[in-house]
C-alpha cells in the first residue's frame, strides 16, 4: 500500500513523461519534412543514391542551392517578395486597425451591420470573386471615367496596385480576420484611458492614435506577423495578379518543371527543389525565429478570445 | 458635463463612418461588385474579347454542364467537403489537447511552443504539394512514385489490429483516415493551438482551486470548468478551421484551371458558386450546432 504523497508523484511523473513522448512525436512529425528537406538539399552528387544515407550526406555540399538560386532568379524574387509582403504588410495593418478601432469604439447606426458584412468577407471563398476581380484589375476604370475622356481602361495586372489597393481598403488576403483581432482588442481596453484622453483634450483621432494604438502593440504584432507571413506564403493572389514579375512562391511552384526540362535524371531534380523549397522557406524562418517570442504573446494577449 | 455629451456622441459617430469608409469603399468595390458579377456570370457564357468581355445568356446551363458534363467536378467537390468534415473535428479535438498540455508548467515550454506554432509560418501548402517529389527519395526509392501522396503512418496494421477486436468498420475507417492525415491535420491546426491557449489562459484560476478543493481530479476539472470554458472558442475555431481550407483545397487548384487556363469564365463562377453555398450551408449547420450547447460564462 502506496501513502497518497508518493502515489501522487508517480502519477505527476508518469504523466510528465507521457507527455514528452507526446510532445516529442508530434514535434517530430512537424520538423520532419523541414529536417528532411535540408538534408537531401545537401547532399552531393556522389550520395545520390546512397540508401546508407538517412540524415548526415557523405559528401556534403552547397552546389545546389547556387544552381537552384540562378535558375529561379533568387535575390530579384527574394527581393520582390519581401518588398511586396512588407508593404502590404504595414498597409493592412493600418486599414484594418482603423476599421477594427470604429467597431470597438465608435458606436454609429448600422454598424452592426457592417461587421457582419466583415465576417461575410471571411467566409466566402476568395475563388468565388476570383474572375470579376481579375477582370476588374485586367480593364481597371473607376465609373467609367477613363473611357469618357477618351483613354482606355487601364490594364492593372502585373503591378502593385492590385496588392495596394486590396489592402489600402482592408479587403485583402484575410483581412476580416484582423479586423476582428482589432475589434476585440481596442473593445478589451479600460474606458478609463480612453475618458482621460478626452479630458485631456484629445480629439477623436489623437486619442486613437496617440493613446489607444501605443495600448495595442500586442495585437499590432499579430496582425504584422500574420500578414507578412501569408503574403509571403500566398499563391492564390500572386498567381492571379502577376504574369512576370517574380516572387518566390510561383518561382517555387514552377520549379519542379524547369529542371525536368533541363535534366530529366528525377534524383537530381528532387534534390535540387528540395534546395529550392529550403531557399524559400530559409528567410521566413529565420524572420520567424527572430520574433518568436513576440509572436506567441503577442497573439496569446491580442484578444482573439475576447 | 451633460452638455457636451452629445457633441462628443456625435463627433465620435461621425468619427466612425470616417474610419469605416475605406473599408467600406473597398468592400462595395473590390467584394460587393464582384460578388454580384460572379453570381451574373454564372448564368453566362464569357468570352474574353478585345475591349472587355462578350456576355451571352446561358441559363443554368453552366451548373448543368458542372454537375453533368464536367468530368471532374462533382468528384472534386465531394472531396473537398468531406475532407474538410472529417478534418474539422479532428483539429479541434487536437489543437484542444495541445493546447492543454502547452498550458502546463513544463521544462521546455517555449520551445515546444516555438515548434508547434512554426505551421503557421511555413507554407504547408507548398510543402504539402512537393511531398510526392521528395519522399521517393528519401525513401530509397528513386522511381518516381506519381502523384501518390505519402503518409508518414502506414495505418494498415491498427487496421487489422482492430478489426480482430471487433471494432465497427465505419469506425474502423475514419481512424485509418485519421492516422494517415495526421501530419496534415497537426501543420494546420497551429493557430487553433494558438487562440485555444489564448483562451485557456483567459479562465480564472480561482475556478480550479475552488475545485481542487471540493476534491475534483483533473479529469473532471478539465470536462467540468476547461472544457465548457473555451466551448465559445470551439465554434471561432471551427469557423476558422472551415476558412483556412478554402486556399489549400483541391476545389481551389480545379477554380483556377477552369478559369484561367481554359479560360471558362462563366463555368468557373457557376463552380466557384457552388461551391460557397455547399460551405455556407456547412458553415451554418457547425453554428446551428455548436451554439445550442455553448456554455458562456459572462
Amino acid at each position: 500500500m502506496l501513502s497518497p504523497s508518493i502515489e501522487n508523484r508517480i502519477k505527476k511523473g508518469s504523466w510528465a513523461v507521457l507527455r514528452a513522448v507526446l510532445l516529442l512525436g508530434m514535434g517530430y512529425v512537424i520538423l520532419y519534412p523541414i529536417l528532411v528537406k535540408m538534408s537531401l538539399a545537401l547532399r552531393g552528387r556522389e550520395d545520390l543514391y546512397d540508401k546508407s544515407i538517412i540524415w548526415f550526406p557523405k559528401h556534403p555540399t552547397f552546389e545546389h542551392f547556387f544552381y537552384v538560386a540562378e535558375k529561379i532568379q533568387y535575390w530579384e524574387a527574394l527581393a520582390n517578395t519581401l518588398t511586396l509582403s512588407a508593404m502590404t504588410a504595414i498597409l493592412q495593418t493600418a486599414s484594418c486597425a482603423l476599421v477594427g478601432y470604429a467597431f470597438a469604439r465608435l458606436p454609429y447606426p448600422g454598424r452592426g451591420w457592417m461587421f457582419s458584412l466583415v465576417i461575410l468577407t471571411l467566409i466566402v471563398p476568395p475563388q468565388t470573386v476570383m474572375i470579376p476581380t481579375y477582370i476588374h484589375y485586367r480593364y481597371f476604370d473607376i465609373f467609367g471615367i477613363f473611357e469618357f475622356i477618351g483613354g482606355q481602361p487601364l490594364n492593372l495586372l502585373d503591378t502593385k496596385w492590385p496588392f495596394i489597393l486590396q489592402s489600402l481598403t482592408a479587403n485583402g488576403l484575410k483581412n476580416g480576420l484582423y479586423v476582428y483581432i482589432f475589434r476585440q482588442f481596442f473593445r478589451s481596453l479600460p474606458n478609463e484611458l480612453e475618458e482621460a484622453a478626452v479630458v485631456d483634450g484629445c480629439g477623436v483621432f489623437q486619442t486613437f492614435w496617440r493613446v489607444m494604438l501605443p495600448n495595442a502593440i500586442p495585437a499590432l504584432i499579430t496582425v504584422i506577423i500574420f500578414s507578412f507571413v501569408w503574403q509571403y506564403n500566398d499563391t492564390f493572389y500572386v498567381s492571379m495578379y502577376l504574369t512576370d514579375t517574380k516572387v518566390l512562391s510561383l518561382q517555387l511552384s514552377s520549379l519542379a518543371e524547369i529542371l525536368r526540362g533541363n535534366n530529366p535524371e528525377p534524383a537530381l531534380t528532387s534534390v535540387r527543389v528540395n534546395a529550392g523549397i529550403v531557399l524559400v522557406l530559409l528567410p521566413i524562418i529565420i524572420f520567424y525565429l527572430i520574433l518568436q517570442r513576440h509572436f506567441v504573446e503577442g497573439v496569446e494577449r491580442s484578444g482573439i478570445v475576447g | 458635463m451633460r452638455l457636451f455629451r452629445p457633441a462628443i456622441k456625435h463627433k465620435k459617430a461621425l468619427m466612425g463612418m470616417l474610419f469605416t469608409l475605406p473599408w467600406l469603399a473597398g468592400f462595395i468595390f473590390l467584394f460587393a461588385v464582384p460578388l454580384f458579377q460572379s453570381l451574373l456570370y454564372s448564368f453566362h457564357d464569357l468570352k474574353l474579347g478585345e475591349r472587355g468581355l462578350e456576355m451571352s445568356y446561358a441559363g443554368w446551363g453552366n451548373f448543368i454542364h458542372a454537375f453533368t458534363v464536367h468530368a471532374s467536378f462533382p468528384r472534386v467537390l465531394t472531396e473537398s467537403v468531406t475532407g474538410m468534415l472529417i478534418q474539422v473535428p479532428l483539429i479541434i479535438f487536437f489543437s484542444l489537447f495541445v493546447a492543454t498540455i502547452l498550458n502546463q508548467k513544463f521544462i521546455g515550454r517555449s520551445a515546444a511552443r516555438v515548434v508547434f506554432f512554426l505551421p503557421v509560418i511555413v507554407a504547408t501548402g507548398v510543402i504539402a504539394s512537393m511531398n510526392s517529389d521528395f519522399l521517393s527519395l528519401a525513401l530509397g526509392n528513386v522511381m518516381e512514385s506519381g502523384n501518390q501522396k505519402y503518409h508518414m503512418v502506414t495505418s494498415e496494421d491498427l487496421m487489422f489490429f482492430l478489426v480482430d477486436m471487433g471494432v465497427h468498420p465505419g469506425l474502423i475507417d475514419y481512424l485509418a483516415d485519421a492516422v494517415d492525415r495526421i501530419y496534415e491535420v497537426i501543420s494546420s491546426s497551429s493557430v487553433q493551438i494558438l487562440i485555444f491557449l489564448a483562451a485557456l489562459q483567459s479562465i480564472p484560476g480561482a475556478l480550479y482551486e475552488a475545485a481542487k478543493i471540493e476534491g475534483a481530479t483533473g479529469y473532471e476539472s478539465f470536462w467540468k470548468i476547461t472544457f465548457p470554458m473555451v466551448s465559445p472558442i470551439i465554434l471561432t475555431n471551427v469557423i476558422y478551421t472551415v476558412i483556412d481550407s478554402f486556399l489549400n483545397s483541391p476545389m481551389s487548384a480545379l477554380l483556377q484551371t477552369t478559369s484561367f487556363t481554359l479560360f471558362q469564365f462563366g463555368l468557373g463562377a457557376a463552380m466557384a458558386w457552388v461551391y460557397f453555398l455547399v460551405i455556407a450551408l456547412i458553415l451554418l449547420l457547425f453554428t446551428f450546432i455548436i451554439s445550442r450547447r455553448v456554455f458562456y460564462y459572462n
